[in-house]
């Protein structure tokens, strides 16, 4: 069989690095490819080198054999390519219809047709199967429901080549099953769908095939059943995954150490009710919960950055009042949030400005930290989490999402907090940087640091936590040693309410 | 030499030198300076003090565009400013004494400071729009002032009062130094305390600051203050200028003038980074403009035509994509790296617009 679009020793360089060094990629019909790789393998640059958002200095692209180079990514969508970025674009002060339809709203008589445009958006949902109205402003929905209503858009053209970068990184697993349903239909229409994720377990449930690229490099095309799960990990590191370090965790069921975080009847309306929290001096409680299970809600509650309508929070003994993240941080407790860009990293801002913020605030406006003292304590956390590249000068948000997240991590480390609060730390980064945020809590954890690990992928809150709470529909429905869960048992807990049902 | 084309500053200052250049070559006069009793004339000197009442309000505008607000009742605090000053004047039994004007103006400042308050609060608070919240008090400060003065225009002879705007300290006019004390003084607080980069940080992203525990309310809230004061001391240059109160032309347009001397000197209406060098040099670009204008002899009906002209030029040179348009042909060492930001900026433009 003809690939519908084979790429050939294709090259981009930026400068004098190349970011894409002759790579093969081959796309077919009906089929779903997923694209592999760390931090700066290339994987963007593949992206954008098929979808005319950047020129390649060597090499072909061919579309059903014709040789094409695309001027834009107009020019693409013409010949049916529709990509999804991971940032999702969306306008959220148009209503949902309009969002779908932008650019290509139904007319009659010259006139944009509000009537058949929500006619036509409910269609296409209805295909996505998300029941929602049409003519509601999109900004008041979920970012689950905003990133379904992108590939709307996306799918909404006649598309012969559907290129889904990150689709799944703020969807929950209902959402996901969806997602797949919609990428199924699509295939057995022939549509080649380009799906890239950091999820292993979506990649092995709807890719045919994979390609893995390494530094730029191309690794190897395998077919997604007959490549091993420990094999891929290994070719996209290049490295054995033996640093993946495993942590004692002890057996019995509550913190063995002096107990330093301890909440009772924690309630947040809207988000967690009557939570019971123990933390330990040197313990990593993992909390497992889907998207909306109130794993969220009750981070913020501990650490002051919503208010709690009920409960009781105490901080080594003594009863806190917390009712700011100001707060929170005087008295040692940290929290940083789910979402980086929205509410982490403060992009335009240079690495150095981010990584001193906390402390600078916790200072005061007056009493700024002298330069010199500034550089040197951003440099050794930079040095200290390896934050690449290592320039103290450059903007945050040009970082890879894993180095911002470090920059958050050193913002909040920098304060040499007692209980830090990490909120999906590893969601949407690549394995590298994950392993080593993983790899980092253990170490303050072991140097007496108390960690509240949140987590959607299951495997990772059993590694991590000595402990794990559970979380499902607001509430915390058992808290117990991770020695004594396997995924299996957690995934049941996480995701099912019980027998007796509640 | 690229770092210094690549500057955001350039731009600004070339526009600047090319006025002045424009103005030398056209009327030589525009660069000599006169002494008369040991004070100095001439159209530069002019250009410096006529500028101060701008430079005030647009300094304060500039802290509130950092964070990501605007503030459009300066032109009505100005107004309020200038009527409470001159109405404790004219009321004292002795308008030439300096501790009445004294009193007059602090009392005036402090005035103008609860009008920050207000703004800082609505904003701040309240979380009501900037642009609606002061625009409150733009519709409704020029009443207040019309108030104030008995729906009269005040005037008062006043020597200390006249000073103000039109005096002589050593060889410079009065004003001169009230603008420069007013930048540095902006200008110190803002870099050598931490202010300056919280207030970026507030204005670029509110809540990642918020839980980085910043105090973002009392940084906006403050900001209002300032522009509120400032604006204050503007009226009442303003109004020392032509020694009276006059509610209905005091400031008018003002806001507009402040807010398009940030924008000039690179600070962008989004918030974040500001520039307190950039709004000085957008100050002088705006009154060297004017100064230009009134020479060239344009007819005043027509002139706001030839500002909006120069304006434009300006701000067109300034964007991204004419900068980076520029940066190519000047640059062939880099070009990839431009021809693809300008790509990927032609993809975020194709994506909204699609």
């Amino acid at each position: 069989m003809r690939p519908l679009l084979e790429l050939t020793g294709a090259t981009v360089r930026f400068g004098a690095d190349a970011a894409l060094d002759r790579v093969d990629f081959r796309l077919f019909p009906g089929e779903v490819h997923s694209l592999m790789g760390e931090n700066g393998a290339g994987k963007s640059t593949l992206i954008k080198a098929i979808t005319g958002a950047l020129p390649l200095d060597e090499g072909e692209l061919r579309l059903e054999g014709d040789h094409v180079a695309f001027a834009s990514p107009h020019e693409a969508q013409a010949a049916g390519i529709s990509t999804v970025y991971q940032e999702i674009e969306v306008l959220p002060n148009l209503s949902v219809a309009e969002n779908i339809c932008l650019g290509r709203e139904p007319r009659r008589g010259g006139v944009i047709s509000t009537r058949l445009m929500q006619a036509r958006a409910r269609e296409i949902l209805l295909d996505l199967g998300l029941d929602i109205d049409p003519a509601s402003m999109l900004g008041q929905h979920s970012v689950a429901v905003q990133q379904l209503v992108a590939i709307a858009r996306a799918i909404s053209t006649d598309v012969r080549i559907l290129v889904l970068d990150e689709p799944t990184s703020s969807l929950d697993l209902d959402e996901v099953g969806e997602l797949f349903r919609v990428i199924r239909d699509l295939k057995s229409r022939g549509v080649a769908i380009l799906f890239v994720s950091h999820f292993l377990d979506q990649v092995y449930e709807i890719c045919d095939r994979v390609t893995v690229l390494r530094d730029g490099a191309f690794v190897g095309e395998y077919l997604t059943t007959e490549l091993l799960r420990i094999d891929l990990v290994q070719k996209m590191l290049g490295r054995d995954v033996a640093d993946l370090k495993e942590r004692d965790h002890p057996d019995d069921a509550g913190p063995e150490a002096a107990v330093v975080l301890r909440a009772r009847g924690v309630t947040a309306r809207h988000g967690i009710a009557d939570a019971d929290v123990d933390l330990g001096e040197g313990e990593v409680l993992g909390v497992a919960g889907l998207l909306g299970s109130g794993r969220t809600s009750l981070a913020r509650a501990l650490t002051g950055v919503t208010r709690t309508d009920a409960g009781t929070i105490s901080v080594e003994g003594e009863d806190v009042h917390l009712d700011s993240p100001r707060r929170g941080m005087a008295l040692g407790i940290v929290y940083s949030s789910e979402d980086r860009r929205r509410d982490g990293i403060v992009a335009e801002l240079s690495v150095l400005d981010n990584i001193t913020l906390a402390l600078q605030s916790e200072r005061g406006v007056l009493r700024q930290i002298p330069a010199a003292r500034r550089r040197e304590l951003a440099a050794s956390w930079v040095e200290a989490l390896d934050i690449r590249p290592p320039d103290l000068d450059r903007p945050a948000g040009t970082l890879s999402g894993g180095n911002q997240q470090k920059v958050l991590l050193a913002r909040l480390l920098a304060l040499s907090p007692r209980v830090l609060v990490l909120d999906e730390p590893t969601r949407g980064i690549d394995v590298g940087a994950k392993v080593e945020i993983q790899n980092l809590v253990g170490e303050l954890a072991d140097n007496g640091m108390s960690v509240i690990f949140i987590s959607a992928e299951l495997e990772e809150v059993l590694r991590v936590g000595d402990r794990v709470a559970v979380v499902r529909d607001g509430r915390i429905v058992r808290t117990a040693p991770a020695g004594l869960l396997t995924a299996d048992s957690l995934l049941a807990l996480v995701a099912q309410p019980d027998e007796d049902g509640e | 030499m690229r770092s210094i084309w690549r500057h955001r500053l350039f731009w600004p200052v070339v526009a600047l030198l090319t006025l002045i250049a424009v103005n030398s070559i056209a009327r030589p006069n525009f660069i000599k300076l006169r002494v008369r009793d040991g004070e100095l004339f001439g159209a530069i000197i002019t250009i410096l003090r006529d500028s101060a009442p701008l430079m005030l309000v647009a300094l304060g505008m500039t802290i509130v565009i950092a964070t990501r607000g605007i503030d459009l009742s300066v032109g009505a605090i100005m107004a309020v400013s200038g009527a409470v000053a001159l109405t404790i004047i004219d009321g004292s039994d002795d308008p030439g004494n300096l501790a009445t004007v004294l009193i007059a103006v602090v009392v005036a400042i402090l005035v103008s400071m609860v009008l920050g308050v207000w703004n800082g609060f609505l904003v701040s608070v309240l979380g009501i729009q900037p642009i609606i919240a002061t625009l409150v008090l733009m519709l409704a400060g020029r009443g207040v002032a019309l108030l104030i003065t008995g729906g009269f225009i005040t005037t008062v002879n006043s020597e200390p009062f006249s000073y103000i705007a039109t005096g002589y300290l050593f060889v410079l006019p009065f004003a001169f130094f009230i603008s420069v004390a007013a930048i540095t003084v902006i200008g110190l607080v803002e870099r050598r305390t931490a202010l300056g980069v919280l207030t970026e940080a507030v204005g670029i992203n509110p809540e990642a600051s918020r839980l980085a525990g910043v105090r973002s309310r009392g940084i906006i809230w403050g900001a209002y203050i300032v522009s509120g004061t400032l604006a204050g001391l503007a009226g009442i240059l303003y109004a020392s200028n032509i020694r009276a109160a006059d509610a209905n032309a005091a400031g008018v347009f003002i806001e507009l003038y402040a807010i398009l001397a940030v924008v000039l000197g690179g600070t962008s209406l989004n918030g974040g980074k500001f520039s307190i060098a950039g709004t000085v040099i957008g100050v002088l670009i705006i009154q060297t403009l004017d100064s230009t204008i009134l020479f060239l002899g344009v007819p005043s009906a027509q002139s706001p035509v030839f500002f909006a002209v120069v304006v434009v030029v300006v701000v067109v040179v300034q964007s991204p994509r004419i900068r980076n348009a520029l940066g190519r042909m000047s640059r062939s060492r880099k070009p990839k790296a431009a021809v693809a930001a300008a790509v990927v900026e032609d993809k975020q433009k194709a994506e909204v617009g699609r």
